[in-house]
Parts: C-alpha cells; structure tokens; sequence
C-alpha cells in the first residue's frame, strides 16, 4: 500500500473512532442541547470524513460536497437549536422578541 | 456603489475558483448570477460596512495571523486540561467589557472570543457586556488582560 | 522534496486526528453542556484546521487547494454562531452552568 494512502486511512479511522464518541454522547444527553451539540460536532467529522475519502480514493470532487456539508450543517444546527428553543422557526411564541426572525 | 461592485467581482471569483472552467458561456452564467445575487443583497439591505465589511480588508492582515496563533496556544491549553482529566476542569461564568463603538466590533470581539477554544460567548447586552463562560482559570486571565479587546478596536480602526 | 512534503503531511493529519479525538474526548467526559461546547470548539479549529493543511500538501492542482481553504474558512465563520446559538439557548432555557465551588446546576 502507498503510504499516503496509508495516511488519509489513519485519518479516516481516527475520524470513525471520534463519530462514534460524539453518537455515544448524543444519545447520552442529558439535555436536548448536549445531543445538539453532539450532531453538530458529528456533522463537522462528517465533512472532514467526505474530505480524507475524496483524497482516500482520489477523487478530489468530493470536496464539493464536504463544502455544501459544511453550510447545510451549520444551517440545520442553529434551525433546530432555534425550534427546540421557541419551538417555532419564524415568529416566537408569545410576547418574547428574542426569536424574531 | 463600489461596495456592490466589489461583491459581484468576489463572487465572481468564487465561481471561477469553484468551477475551474474559463470558457466564455460558463463565465458569463457566473456573472449573471453573481449580479442576481447582488442585486438580491442590495434589495435585503445587507451589502453595508456590516455584510460586505470591505474596509476591514487591509487591517485584518494583521488581526488574522494574530487570532490563528491565540486559537493555536488556547487549543493546546484545552487539550492538556481534558486529558488531565474532571479535577482540571474549572469553570467560570464572567463579564467583560466589549469597548468597540459598533455592533461590528463588538460581534467580531464576541466571535473570536467564542472561535477560541476555553472561551465562549453566552450573551451580550446593549451597552456592550459580554457574558462569558470559560473552561479554566488560564482561559479566563488571558482574556481579561483585554489584549483581544484591544487588537479588535485596531482592527475597526478606533486605536 | 517529495519526502519533505510527506513527511509534513504525516505530521499535519495525525496531529490533526489527535485533536478531532481529544476534543471529541471533552464533548464525553466534560461535565455539562457549556463546557462541551468548548471541547467542540477544538474539533472544529485545530482538529479541521490541521487535517486540512496536511490534505493541501496533498492536493493536485489549485483547484483543491482553493477549496480546502474554503472549508476551514466556512469553519471558521459558522462553528462560533453554532457555539454561541447552543450556549445561549441552553441559558435561556434555564440550565445553570456547572461550577465547582457551588456543586450545583448542570445536569449530569
């Protein structure tokens, strides 16, 4: 085996053995913001996990997809951060101004 | 004005950088969209010294390389109190003094506070206090010897 | 040369998987919400930042290279409002950070 292949192959697996970490405290909890928490550091070892494969199996392509990972997980975070918050994704419940789009 | 125009040519940039391809049909579907774009932006208010903060451009040369090497230093402060293990951990909730005059600078203060490993930004008021939580006593002496704060009012162009 | 550049390569991306596993270590054993967040953090500046320089030592054409800089760009932008959305949620919703003089709040 090439050694560089070798390389982005220690990458991978160390970001399997950390994806499985950040599931293990996404199902632990406690509160709904630690399992927050724990997808979105999931999704960001995703991306760099699409990265190592693109450069893994050389296709560098895959980059185009670890960057639309990249917005879509930041996006998706703070919308369910902001539903489990005020349970609604425009116009707060309420007389609360803090959601206000 | 130039503002706008500096947005369509960087976003035309991006189109190019992103798609490797120069030919001329290609570029000139990136312009029309970069200028779709723009023009969007423009109707949303948000091409300002806020959205598109292009004065900030030569400044930050200096700020950027400053706030990597911190970032580097806090991440090495953070990873040796993990592995030290629970009794390394203490925690702080504190306020500091944002001195910056405008919500910009304050919000760069407060994301780079937050961007630093052992410090996050929890809340920030009106009149510029930040709350903030930190994960040790190192991380909480660093930031209040206000040497972030004053890096960032020089970058805005206030010191 | 070439060896130069692996050899950088290799200490760029195992460092980097150092800090991805170590942050990812404070996000299990950490006390409360707030303190993960900064275990977290690490993950997403230092853990990304270095497994992304050690892929640009790697990467063919500019093209790539333009893109992993991007990555950690885009990184570098969101991972603080992420952060910052999380912890202000969290206090608002009334979780007290853990303290240790106090003993009290979080919850673990």
């Amino acid at each position: 085996m090439d050694h560089t292949t070798l390389m982005f192959a220690a990458a991978a697996f160390a970001l399997l053995v950390a994806m499985v970490m950040a599931l293990v405290r996404a199902l632990m909890g406690p509160t709904v913001y630690d399992r927050i928490l724990a997808v979105n550091a999931f999704g960001t070892k995703t991306l760099l996990m699409i990265a190592v494969v693109g450069f893994l199996t050389e296709r560098p392509e895959f980059l185009d997809i670890a960057l639309v990972y990249a917005l879509i997980n930041f996006i998706g975070t703070v919308a369910v951060t902001k539903f489990v918050r005020y349970r609604s994704l425009g116009f707060p419940v309420g007389d609360n101004a803090e959601g206000e789009l | 004005m130039a503002r706008t125009l500096s947005l369509i040519v960087l976003m035309l940039v991006l189109w190019l950088v992103m798609s490797g391809h120069g030919e001329l049909w290609l570029l000139a579907l990136g312009g029309a969209s970069a200028v779709l774009v723009a023009w969007i932006a423009r109707r949303l208010d948000s091409v300002d010294h806020e959205g598109h903060p292009l004065h900030l451009t030569w400044r930050g040369l200096g700020y950027w390389p400053w706030l990597a090497v911190e970032i580097v230093k806090a991440n090495l402060d953070v990873a040796r109190t993990i592995l030290a293990g629970p009794d390394a951990v203490t925690p702080a909730v504190f306020t500091v003094k944002a001195s910056q005059s405008d919500d910009l600078g304050r919000t760069i203060y407060a994301n780079s506070i937050t961007l630093t490993p052992g410090t996050v930004t929890m809340g920030v008021d009106d009149d510029g206090t930040l709350t903030i939580h930190a994960l040790n006593a190192g991380a909480r002496e660093g930031l209040e010897t206000g040497d972030m704060d004053r890096r960032v009012r020089t970058l805005m162009g206030e010191a | 040369m070439s060896l130069i550049l692996d050899t950088l390569s290799w200490a760029l991306i195992l460092g980097g998987s150092g800090f991805v596993l170590i942050g990812t270590l404070g996000l299990l054993r950490l006390p409360d919400v707030f303190t993960r967040l900064h275990g977290a953090g690490m993950t997403d500046t230092m853990g990304a930042g270095l497994l992304v320089l050690g892929m640009l030592l790697q990467s063919p054409d500019w093209l790539v290279a333009v893109k992993l800089v991007l990555i950690v760009v885009f990184l570098a932008f969101t991972s603080p409002m992420t952060s910052h959305a999380l912890a202000r949620a969290a206090i608002l919703d009334g979780i007290k950070p853990w303290l240790r003089d106090s003993g009290k709040g979080g919850a673990q």
